[in-house]
């Protein structure tokens, strides 16, 4: 019997074994150098040098532009997904023909799963001087600037992460159940208090789960603000590239991770206490 | 609303079509159409740097795809057998490898590999009084473990979840017919788990093949393929760029399509 429980044990530590030591090596000892990191101080020639001090946290206004771009532009983003993502979910959910829903939704996966990179080049491309500017030239609008505008990033953002906004919604719509809209016009409601009073309001989780799930990861982002921004609309995201590719300031780049970390984590709480209460602790699995 | 839709999803699709539309242009410009050609097909794939780029992508991709595949299926298993604590320890470190911006986890692993190689670094050369010590550095090893990361708690969420759904009478009968638990591991839960683990090792390698922002930080001396195309992009738009862009595109699309049809496998075919 006891060595049964010690088989029992030792298979399990086998198993989680490798996945454990990987996620110590690789995620907790890192967070941990750079929570070290972010309280010394920046060696005369780069780098690092041990020491305690909240100087580098002191110095996060250094850095207040690329804060306030990725405040403003990461929920704006997030936003504008929404009011493009909701009808298409919708219609995907409740209206699309049955045999071409699962088609359509494919349509919306595969963007999200291919290159970010090239999918962002694309825009460039498209919105570059001899994109959109030169077909505009040609009809008489000269010098038309669309590239390294705030205009382009959160268009790039809206491509980027549409279908991430699209998913969670669908999945909440799908789910609902239909009765409860047969109910409500068998009541007397018109069409729009039904889906403001049921429809709307049933997917809110959905809603919530795919803002937070864009809110987070637009905090982080690089590749958009640099290709469609062009270094003069720069995120959270650029200024680390900076700090620690460039001027290898790595204690005050080590301070702006952890700030945006935190941050991350307050919106993640807050939207989970949002839909914990919207919802009745209901939640929303996305994969 | 249709109508709507309708636009969503020429948007979606209008610029990459382009992109791949152009990449077949004769001329050198953007805005004109001056005949098909495979010209640029041709000079991207005959360009030495592009090509050593794809090769380290396609060589880091396979391998941080099989690494996560093994050890999160492994997890997945392994957390099958574990109380609901632990479980939840887990499930938070998984979340954070996968919602912790790419960011944040390239700097991190960046930081702490060269903290960590500049303690054993000195070590290794004094064990060596005479040869040239051998040195650890940044280059594929930190690519493909960083990478790995974010793609095994990808592989443990999506096993675990068709773990979930298993069927454990199925387990049940195995071991009631004195089936060594080796045999019901093989017979019955390996093969039912078995499109998890393809879906996700599929997604693993996409997700590695076009992840440019960890590679960004922790790829040292080697080159990604795109990271190649990131520099190149910043240097100018070059049809070129276009050709290489619609071919990782349609293998991207290959990949995800394929991951999806295993995900959707209900019976095993063996």
């Amino acid at each position: 019997m006891r060595s049964n429980v010690l088989r029992h044990n030792l298979l399990t530590a086998l198993l989680l074994g490798p996945a454990t030591a990987w996620l110590v090596i690789f995620l907790v000892l890192p967070f941990v150098a750079i929570a070290v990191f972010s309280v010394g101080e920046r060696a005369p020639e780069g780098g690092y040098q041990a020491a305690f001090t909240l100087a580098q946290y002191a110095n996060l206004p250094a850095r207040a532009t690329a804060f306030w771009n990725t405040m403003v532009l990461a929920p704006a983003g997030a936003l504008a997904c929404l009011v493009v993502a909701y009808p298409v979910a919708y219609y995907l959910a409740l209206r699309a023909p049955e045999r071409w829903r699962l088609i359509l939704l494919a349509l919306v996966v595969i963007p999200f799963w291919t290159s970010l990179l090239m999918r962002t080049y694309a825009w460039m491309y498209v919105l570059g001087g001899r994109g959109i500017p030169a077909l505009l030239a040609y009809v008489g609008f000269e010098d038309v600037r669309l590239i390294n505008t705030p205009g382009a990033v959160l268009l790039g953002i809206v491509y980027g992460y549409l279908p991430l906004m699209i998913l969670p919604i669908y999945v909440s719509l799908e789910r609902l159940d239909r009765r409860l809209l047969e109910a409500s016009a068998d009541l007397g409601a018109t069409p729009v208090s039904t889906f403001l009073g049921v429809t709307l309001r049933l997917s809110l989780p959905g809603v919530m789960t795919g803002f937070s799930l864009v809110m987070i990861l637009l905090l982080g982002e690089y590749l958009i603000p640099t290709l469609l921004g062009g270094g003069k609309v720069f995120f959270i995201g650029n200024a680390l590239v900076d700090l620690f590719l460039q001027s290898r300031n790595w204690p005050f780049g080590s301070a702006i991770a952890i700030t945006l970390v935190l941050v991350s984590v307050v919106v993640l709480i807050a939207a989970n206490r949002i839909s914990t209460r919207l919802s009745g602790a209901r939640r929303v699995d996305l994969i | 609303m249709r109508a709507f839709v309708v636009a969503v999803f020429a948007f979606l699709y209008l610029p990459i079509a382009l992109v791949v539309l152009f990449s077949f242009n004769a001329g050198r410009h953007a805005s004109e159409l001056t005949g098909f050609s495979v010209q640029w097909y041709g000079k991207a794939l005959s360009n030495p740097f592009l090509v050593e780029a794809l090769k380290n992508s396609l060589f880091i991709a396979t391998t941080s795809a099989l690494l996560a595949a093994l050890c999160g299926t492994a997890a997945a298993l392994g957390l099958a057998r574990v109380g609901v604590r632990t479980r939840a320890v887990f499930d938070v470190l998984f979340g954070a490898a996968i919602v912790v911006p790419g960011v944040v986890i390239g700097i991190s692993t960046l930081v702490a590999l060269v903290q960590l190689f500049g303690v054993v670094n000195p070590f290794l050369a004094s064990l060596w009084p005479n040869d040239q010590p051998p040195r650890l550095t940044l280059g594929y090893g930190s690519i493909v473990a960083a990478h790995g990361l974010f793609s095994m708690a990808l592989v443990a969420m999506i096993v675990g979840t068709r773990l979930g759904s298993l069927d454990r009478n199925l387990v049940e009968a195995s071991s009631d017919l004195y089936a060594t638990p080796l045999t019901t591991f093989r017979s019955i839960v390996l093969p039912q788990i078995m499109p998890a683990v393809i879906a996700g090792f599929l997604l693993a390698f996409t997700f590695s093949f076009d992840d440019f922002i960890v590679a960004f930080f922790v790829a040292g001396a080697q080159t990604t393929l795109p990271i190649y195309v990131f520099a190149s992009i910043r240097r100018g738009v070059t049809p070129e760029i276009n050709a290489i862009a619609t071919i990782v595109l349609v293998a991207s699309v290959l990949l995800v399509v394929l991951a999806q049809w295993q995900l959707r496998q209900r019976k095993p075919s063996s």
